[in-house]
């Protein structure tokens, strides 16, 4: 009966939401109501507004960057709920799992990965520098850069990660985001107005303040969640 | 137009399979084809920026922190 009642309810939400969506006219620019009329603006005037030609970063860094902002900080909440829930002091007799430590990786793995590291780091950086001109940005970059930590952390055993150096180039990197934002506050008279020049289009300094930002977004969110991968390791060193 | 039937049945296919496996890391591997597949469909439906989050995110770091989870606690569901 429960089941019976349940599903129905599922079954009307499901009906409803269909209804209503299909009135929608999604895409259709010749109905009464032009529901794209935003999203033809960002692909008529986003170069000419903005700089970048990437219209995914003209968006995310320029017209709705204030959102950005906060997509920043609520990963950065994330990684330190998560460092403080593991930070908790641990249970008598419950480390035997850390303690009992791995055999080394043989040496091609070894070798292999600390070969890889620096040219994964350098693949990052190239994302989030060229998020104004190719696809992808600061959060792809920056998730590149971690998976850098993260082979160093599976290839090498007892590899460790300053948590402190984390925490500066994390905070640095908030810091100049928020500074940028103000900056622009005081020039343009709105926050994270893009004051710089916007030189030529599909030139690397570019865009204005667009590459500066996402270099900042890029070691933020690399820094957060290479902190997340080594709290999972339990091999953060303190201080 | 076929390779994204296959690949969507592929994903489908990994999706049930992460529901009913009893082994935890089977259920986190396939979780991760999961979003490997999603972010081949990504790419073939011309988002390149979100292909790339996905495969960073959800197949490498995701699947990694999983089985490091996992490790710590117990490999097999009761």
């Amino acid at each position: 009966m429960r089941a019976f009642v349940s599903f129905s309810v599922l079954a009307l939400i499901v009906v409803g939401l269909a209804l209503s969506l299909s009135h929608i006219p999604f895409g259709n620019s010749t109905a009464n109501t032009d529901r794209m009329h935003v999203a033809k603006y960002y692909l008529n005037n986003g170069v000419k507004d903005t700089g970048a030609p990437n219209l995914v970063t003209a968006v995310v860094l320029d017209y709705r960057a204030l959102d950005t902002l906060g997509e920043v900080t609520v990963l950065f909440i994330a990684s330190l709920g998560l460092g403080i829930f593991l930070s908790w002091p641990k249970k008598e007799g419950s480390e035997d799992d850390d303690k009992r430590g791995l055999p080394p990786a043989s040496l091609i793995v070894r070798r292999g990965s600390q070969f890889l590291f620096p040219l994964i780091l350098l693949f990052g950086g190239y994302i989030f520098l060229h998020g104004h001109l190719t696809p992808g940005g600061g959060f792809q970059g920056g998730s590149v850069i971690a998976s850098a930590f993260l082979l160093m952390f599976l290839g090498n055993t007892g590899y460790r990660l300053r948590q402190k150096t984390l925490a500066v180039t994390e905070s640095l990197a908030g810091i100049t985001f928020v500074i940028i934002g103000l900056i622009g506050l005081g020039v343009g008279g709105y926050f994270l107005n893009n004051f710089l020049p916007k030189g030529s289009v599909f030139a690397l300094f570019s865009a204005g303040v667009i590459p500066i930002l996402y270099a900042a977004i890029g070691l933020k969110v690399g820094a957060e969640l290479a902190g997340i991968v080594a709290n999972m390791f339990g091999s953060g060193s303190e201080g | 137009m076929i390779y994204i039937a296959i690949l969507t049945v592929a994903m489908l296919i990994a999706g049930v399979g992460a529901y009913f496996f009893r082994d935890l890391i089977a259920a986190v591997v396939a979780c991760a084809a999961v979003s490997l597949i999603a972010s081949v469909l990504f790419y073939l439906l011309q988002a390149p920026d979100v292909a790339m989050a996905e495969a960073a995110i959800g197949a490498g770091l995701t699947t990694a922190i999983f089985v490091i989870a996992i490790r710590k606690t117990g490999r097999y569901e009761k």
